[in-house]
């Protein structure tokens, strides 16, 4: 199973996001963010958390413009794989690929901590190996986590069964205490927390671990 | 010529700078504020020949995000 890891100026979390994917079993490349296509026979791409291009005029505003961008969402088009975590859930948010936007968090601090996620979804690769309703801790560092969509687009979602997970007790203010939300063919998750950081006891935790596993399994399957 | 684009979250959307400018104001005594919401302003520098159509194109693929913002171009010539 061949994974992408995009790393933009100001990416922090991509060697992260590397070693939680080949722990997991994924042959992993980084990707830097003025290459036009992602390698050959790619299953799924990552987008990682940071600070892309300093966070400048809105979070993930200007990555989702660059190069490997459009490769990402046609990538996306052709039923690849994709999650987006943190700024790359901001970044995803900004090329349509996920609906909604994140804007600052509502105590206008920047939040550092283990939060409680509920797994509001089995169905998807990032979350089949959780129970349904499951709580696991998982960490966030963001300032703009504060998810925001319009009513309609919110009805669809919950609708649709696309919140992925959600905050127990929201730290940031997002609508509906959203964490996490799914595309379409639910093969497309961005989320504020970042799995990569909890994928051993070593680093205070290992609920992140089973996402990247079964992402894994999915494609190996396919 | 230049342009003038200002973008502002759309009302309705929560913004929480704006909200903290508006505790801070009346937190200094000007009891008149009602409200406050916060945006941005972005001048262009532009060719001759450049239309607003292209400043509204530069708003919608990038200066704003439609979800949550709205924007106004002023052309100034």
């Amino acid at each position: 199973m061949k994974a992408a890891v995009v790393v933009f100026p100001g990416s922090n979390c991509d060697r992260d996001m590397a070693v939680a994917l080949r722990a997991a079993g994924a042959d992993v490349s980084m990707v830097w963010h003025k290459d036009a296509a992602l390698p050959d026979g790619v299953d799924l791409v990552a987008i990682p958390g940071g600070f892309s291009f300093g966070d400048y005029l809105r979070c993930g505003a200007i990555a989702a413009k660059s190069p490997i961008s459009k490769a990402v969402v046609n990538h996306v088009e052709r039923g690849g794989f994709a999650l987006g975590v943190c700024n790359g859930f901001q970044v995803l948010a900004e090329t349509g690929l996920l609906p909604g936007a994140l804007i600052q968090n509502a105590g206008l601090k920047f939040l550092c901590k283990s939060v409680s996620l509920r797994v509001e979804t089995t169905d998807s690769a990032f979350t089949a190996p959780y129970g349904a309703g499951a709580e696991i801790q998982i960490p966030i560092a963001h300032h703009e986590g504060n998810y925001r969509i319009d009513a309609d687009g919110l009805a669809r979602l919950q609708g649709e069964g696309r919140v992925a997970f959600r905050y127990t007790q929201t730290p940031n203010g997002a609508m509906d205490d959203i964490a996490g939300v799914l595309s379409e063919n639910r093969r497309v998750l961005g989320m504020m927390p970042h799995p990569e950081r909890a994928i051993s006891d070593d680093l205070g935790g290992s609920d992140g671990a089973p996402m990247f596993t079964s992402l894994v399994e999915a494609c190996v399957a396919a | 010529m230049k342009a003038t684009v200002t973008v502002m979250l759309k009302t309705g959307v929560l913004d929480p700078q704006g909200e903290a400018v508006k505790s801070a104001l009346l937190g200094m005594g000007f009891d008149g504020v009602q409200g406050v919401r916060q945006g941005k302003t972005i001048t262009l520098d532009l060719a001759d020949g450049t239309t607003q159509d292209d400043v509204n194109a530069m708003c919608e693929k990038l200066l704003a995000n439609t979800v949550i913002e709205s924007y106004a171009v002023d052309m100034d010539t």
